[in-house]
């Protein structure tokens, strides 16, 4: 029964990505934002704090949605062109396990935000566009939440994220040329696996408590 | 109001005259240039965790443990509405002259109909908020680049947002207007310091666990989202390696 279950759960899952993956490019921000905080509203452990909880919703909805390939060479900058395919590929894999970990937290202190959808335009043969939304918190001034998409085969994938105005992919652009610099590509490489680590080792501390 | 209107020129002109200087400056977006008392601005970037950690944040955590949510959107809500007379100023000074009427019309609204500013009315009513210092007018008056420094207390800012905080804090009138008590005034500051730091409190986990370098982060997010406001929320998109 519970494996049917499951089944059921990921043939849905998979189905409305599919579905999802062939629209329009606001429609699929607004479609998965709400989708994800139906679910946040409903569960009492990720309104709790759990990190675990909040990582696994945003593996399973957000990140079909991202292209992280490029997401990271927007976060390298120059230096980019300069790894080989393989040194890409694992910054690009580090790079995603990082953001993945830091900004679902956010998740955990959702209480009672509205996003609100800013009027969205874009011509025919357009392959990047940028969709504008709006975070509303009673007594807070909105907070402007801004998403860059281009258009890939496998339909319009996220390539930045911009809270109030602040790229959370460029902004690491300076952290990561500094690393290059002092101890090349496989340095950095080394020491987002080490961050990494070093949450992963929180996140276990947080649950065992 | 003679003498103060003097004292109040006389600085603004220190200001003007600080930014004309450094408007000659080659405008470099070069690390050098954007953070040039680099090892200063690190040193001050300490002092300000080691305070935040010890009061700033137990006194912010408190406030926003203690005190009701309506409370606090009534807090905020009266900063905002005094915002509002430098939203009125800096976007008249910039030549945004529909943004200068909004907010004027957000002013008087909220100032009346919202109880000295407790109720956001004029957000209820379709008048949008806007975010304007003088800092970002001198941005639009030319002075785009500009050093970056770190204050304790104050935070980040830039050579250029510092002098255009003193012109604020000049025109601004929790500091001005309402100063015949002095304790009256320096109750005003404080609670806006630390209302301010209670709507960080969100962000510190996340900066903590993304950064790599905490300093930086925080610099690199305050130049970018002091360059969006400039903007007004729309910047020109810096080039793409992928393109």
């Amino acid at each position: 029964m519970m494996k049917k279950l499951i089944a059921l759960v990921f043939v849905t899952l998979f189905a409305t990505t599919l579905a999802l993956a062939q629209e329009a490019p606001d429609a699929l921000v607004k479609q998965v934002t709400e989708e994800v905080l139906e679910i946040v509203r409903k569960d009492k452990d990720i309104q709790n704090g759990s990190a675990k909880r909040a990582i696994d919703l945003v593996d399973a909805k957000v990140i079909p949605h991202f292209n992280f390939q490029h997401m990271t060479a927007l976060a390298v900058g120059k230096d980019w062109r300069k790894a080989s395919p393989q040194q890409q590929q694992q910054l690009a894999s580090e790079f995603k396990t990082l953001l993945v970990r830091t900004y679902s937290n956010a998740l955990t202190g959702y209480k009672d935000q509205k996003v609100v959808y800013k009027p969205f335009k874009m011509n025919a043969g357009d392959t990047d566009v940028l969709v504008r939304t709006e975070v509303h918190q009673p007594g807070n001034k909105p907070v402007q939440l801004d998403y860059s998409l281009e258009k890939l085969e496998a339909g319009w994938k996220v390539y930045d994220v911009n809270v109030a105005g602040i790229s959370l992919v460029t902004n690491y652009r300076d952290q990561f040329g500094q690393e290059i610099r002092n101890s090349g590509i496989d340095g950095l490489i080394k020491a987002i696996a080490a961050k990494n680590k070093a949450l992963e080792g929180n996140l276990a501390k947080a649950d065992g408590k | 109001m003679m003498n103060r209107s003097v004292t109040w020129k006389s600085r603004a002109a220190v200001v003007l005259a600080a930014g004309t200087i450094a408007l000659g400056a080659p405008a470099l977006a070069d690390e050098a240039v954007r953070d040039p008392v680099e090892g200063f601005n690190r040193a001050m970037f300490a002092v300000n965790e080691g305070l935040d950690t010890v009061l700033v944040k137990p006194v912010a955590q408190a406030y926003d443990y203690v005190v009701p949510l309506p409370a606090k959107a009534g807090v905020g809500n009266f900063f905002w509405n005094i915002a509002d007379v430098r939203n009125v100023l800096n976007n008249a000074l910039q030549g945004k002259l529909a943004d200068a009427g909004n907010d004027l019309g957000r002013l008087l609204i909220n100032s009346t109909v919202g109880i000295f500013g407790l109720f956001d009315v004029a957000s209820e009513l379709g008048l949008e908020k806007h975010d304007e210092d003088f800092g970002q007018t001198l941005a639009v008056w030319g002075w785009d680049e500009s050093s970056f420094l770190y204050w304790p207390l104050l935070g980040p800012r830039t050579v250029r947002d510092t002098g255009g905080w003193v012109v604020d804090v000049y025109t601004d009138p929790t500091w001005g207007t309402i100063n015949k008590s002095v304790a009256a005034r320096n109750s005003l500051v404080a609670l806006r310091f630390v209302d301010v730091r209670a709507d960080l409190l969100p962000t510190d986990k996340v900066v903590e666990e993304a950064a790599l370098d905490k300093y930086a982060y925080v610099r690199d997010a305050y130049l970018q989202r002091r360059r969006n406001q400039i903007f007004d929320g729309r910047p020109p998109r810096l080039e793409d390696v992928m393109d």
